[in-house]
């Protein structure tokens, strides 16, 4: 079984996020495997072995050939990767990701499933799992916790409001994953090794055949900071600050 | 302008996020219209109606899910109906709907709106970027109809007194093999008290509670003689301490409660950007430093496994 991941490479999250003059997403220097990610190359690889084969293919698009990401996942133990960096992705909207990563799908020859996080960590638009179910014309199951694949049909459990839905769908299809789902494995000390040998196939969008459906068709046009909050008062615990919690409850008339 | 509502329903009702929809599309719209995918649109097409709705279109998902279903519904819609905008729910359903029209109308979309303002003909959508620190307003640059998906708690829901709407059942629905996804089976798990979006007041513990077993005795306890209901952070929802369905914050939950509670959470942007809406804030954890004392109206510092018990007592011996 070939499973196809979407992993997209980011700045470190724990610096804080900037925006160029253009009020585009700041992406330079080092990027980094998104750990939203990193759930769905494990589940992948899980799912490649339970099926006794097949590769674990890593599509992603980012800026200036970024391939730190790539070799993370490759170094968990991904067969291979395409890499779609070009000058006019930038600033690209949602729906164009989900069209370079759709045709990446298509490159990646037969493909039975295509596994990707339910939202990014640096932009969280969260919608391209439905775009490249719909761009593909497969089904697309997001919001999953568990993935059986059996008899050709891709069987989950789908997140609700109220629990959580089976829901089941003939291959090929899309599949997200929510965090926290598997543990991602460490990549070996082997892996690191092997990964920077693997093959990363790397195209332009012209390669795809996409030049001329790019544009953007949004833009940022005020940027502020949010309002802040006030702090109100802190008290240091004495053994009886219990007590300053049931007169602010009895204040408010809640209890 | 003529703005479209994707509807959801939970029972017979439609979902309190729909009607804060309804209610925005009201103010700044000329026309609002629905669009609702479910068995029981008799049930909800008239309580639309009431929140602004003059129009319902509706169908029948069968054993497909709702939302690619609506998006089928809505594509079938748009060249005769020409909505300017449509709006969705940033739900699960509400986020299947908007990423498959996207695709097969070939427009962008704005997710995680939590404004949005009509100036002329152009949608203004704002949101929050890099964990609620920064606001920004976008607009769309290409044809119509603008996509918009808007958080749940991003405007309050209020009747608007029209009467019945119109129901108009969708004929032309094809949703490719994006149909070929079933529903099998639900899976309901058994909640106490009111939801976590809706409560009066919220208690929400993080990793200070220093363990798995310290959630329900400290945080489901205090939640429960408070009438209110029970959160989390996400770093002890990613640790398997409680189920997503409990995460405040970015990538959960927008609540804003009457009184919001933080048990040993630190304060993280992306946590504050779920609950600083919050009319009142109390915060415990045992660093003075911690960030959520900044927003907190009332803060001790101090250990929640001495703290929380002791709260515990008093409010019991009050009743
Ligand atoms: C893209 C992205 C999205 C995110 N989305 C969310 C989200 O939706 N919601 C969310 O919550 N987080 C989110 N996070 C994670 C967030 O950044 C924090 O990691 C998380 O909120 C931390 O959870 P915490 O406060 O429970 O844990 P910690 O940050 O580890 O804080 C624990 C706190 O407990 C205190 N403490 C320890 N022992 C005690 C004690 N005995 N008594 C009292 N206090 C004690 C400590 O002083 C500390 O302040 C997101 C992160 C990213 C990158
Ligand atoms: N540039 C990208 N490269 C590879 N995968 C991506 C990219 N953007 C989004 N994705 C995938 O799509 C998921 C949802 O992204 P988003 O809809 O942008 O929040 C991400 O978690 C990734 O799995």
């Amino acid at each position: 079984m070939n499973i196809v991941v979407t992993v997209k490479q980011i700045p470190d999250p724990a610096v804080p996020g900037e925006l160029n003059p253009d009020n585009t997403l700041k992406r330079e220097g080092k990027l980094i495997l998104d750990e939203s990610d990193s759930y769905g190359v494990e589940m992948a690889l899980q799912l490649a072995d339970k099926a006794g084969g097949g590769d674990v293919i890593l599509v992603s698009m980012a800026p200036n050939g970024e391939v730190s990401g790539l070799r993370t996942a490759l170094a968990m133990g991904a067969a291979k990767a395409i890499l779609v960096s070009d000058d006019a992705l930038h600033g690209a909207d949602a729906l164009t990701t989900a069209k370079v990563l759709a045709k990446c799908v298509g490159r990646a020859g037969d493909v039975d499933l295509v596994i990707t996080a339910t939202e990014a960590t640096d932009g969280y638009t969260g919608t391209i799992p439905a775009q490249l179910g719909e761009l593909l014309d497969w089904p697309s199951l997001t919001f999953t916790k568990e993935i059986v694949i059996a008899d050709g049909k891709a069987k989950v459990q789908r997140q609700t409001e109220a629990g959580y839905d089976e829901v089941e769908a003939p291959l090929p299809a899309v599949v997200s994953v929510t965090a926290g789902v598997v543990e991602p494995r460490y990549p070996s000390f082997k892996g690191i090794m092997a990964a920077k040998s693997k093959p990363v196939d790397q195209v332009t969008v012209a390669d795809l055949g996409l030049a001329d459906d790019i544009a953007p068709n949004q833009k940022i046009v005020n940027v502020a900071a949010a309002p802040a909050r006030e702090a109100g008062e802190k008290i240091e615990d004495d053994g009886e600050a219990y007590g300053r919690i049931v007169e602010f409850l009895d204040q408010l008339k809640v209890i | 302008m003529k703005i479209w509502v994707f509807a959801e329903s939970e029972g017979d009702k439609p979902t309190t996020a729909t009607l804060e929809l309804l209610t925005k599309a009201r103010e700044i719209a000329d026309t609002v219209e629905a669009v609702y995918v479910g068995k029981n649109s008799d049930a909800i097409a008239p309580q639309l109606g009431e929140y602004g709705a003059a129009k319902v279109f509706t169908a029948d998902q069968g054993d497909a899910l709702s939302g690619v279903i609506g998006a089928a519904v809505i594509a079938g819609l748009v060249e005769a109906e020409a909505p300017d905008a449509i709006l969705f729910v940033q739900s699960y359903d509400g986020r299947d709907a908007i990423g498959r029209l996207s695709a097969k109308l070939n427009r962008t979309v704005l997710t995680n709106a939590t404004s949005l303002a009509v100036d002329g003909e152009t949608l203004k959508v704002g949101n929050a970027i890099f964990g609620g620190n920064t606001l920004v307003e976008s607009e769309f640059d290409g044809p119509k109809p603008y996509l918009v998906a808007v958080r749940p708690k991003s405007f309050v829901a209020e009747p608007g007194g029209a009467g019945a709407a119109e129901v108009v059942p969708a004929t032309d629905v094809n949703a490719g093999r994006g149909a070929d996804a079933k529903l099998i089976e639900r899976h309901v798990e058994e909640r106490e008290g009111p939801k976590l979006e809706e409560a009066t007041i919220v208690v929400s513990g993080g990793r200070g509670l220093g363990e798995k077993d310290n959630y329900e005795p400290l945080v489901e306890e205090l939640a429960k003689l408070l009438g209110g209901a029970s959160g989390a952070s996400r770093a002890i929802v990613d640790a398997g301490w409680v189920p997503y369905a409990k995460q405040v914050g970015q990538t959960g939950k927008t609540v804003k409660p009457k009184v919001y509670i933080a048990l040993g959470i630190s304060g993280a942007t992306q946590h504050m950007v779920g609950m600083k809406g919050s009319d009142n804030i109390i915060a415990v954890n045992k660093d003075a430093e911690a960030p959520i004392f900044s927003v907190a109206d009332l803060g001790i510092v101090g250990d929640v496994k001495k703290v929380v018990p002791q709260l515990i007592e008093a409010l019991k011996a009050r009743k």
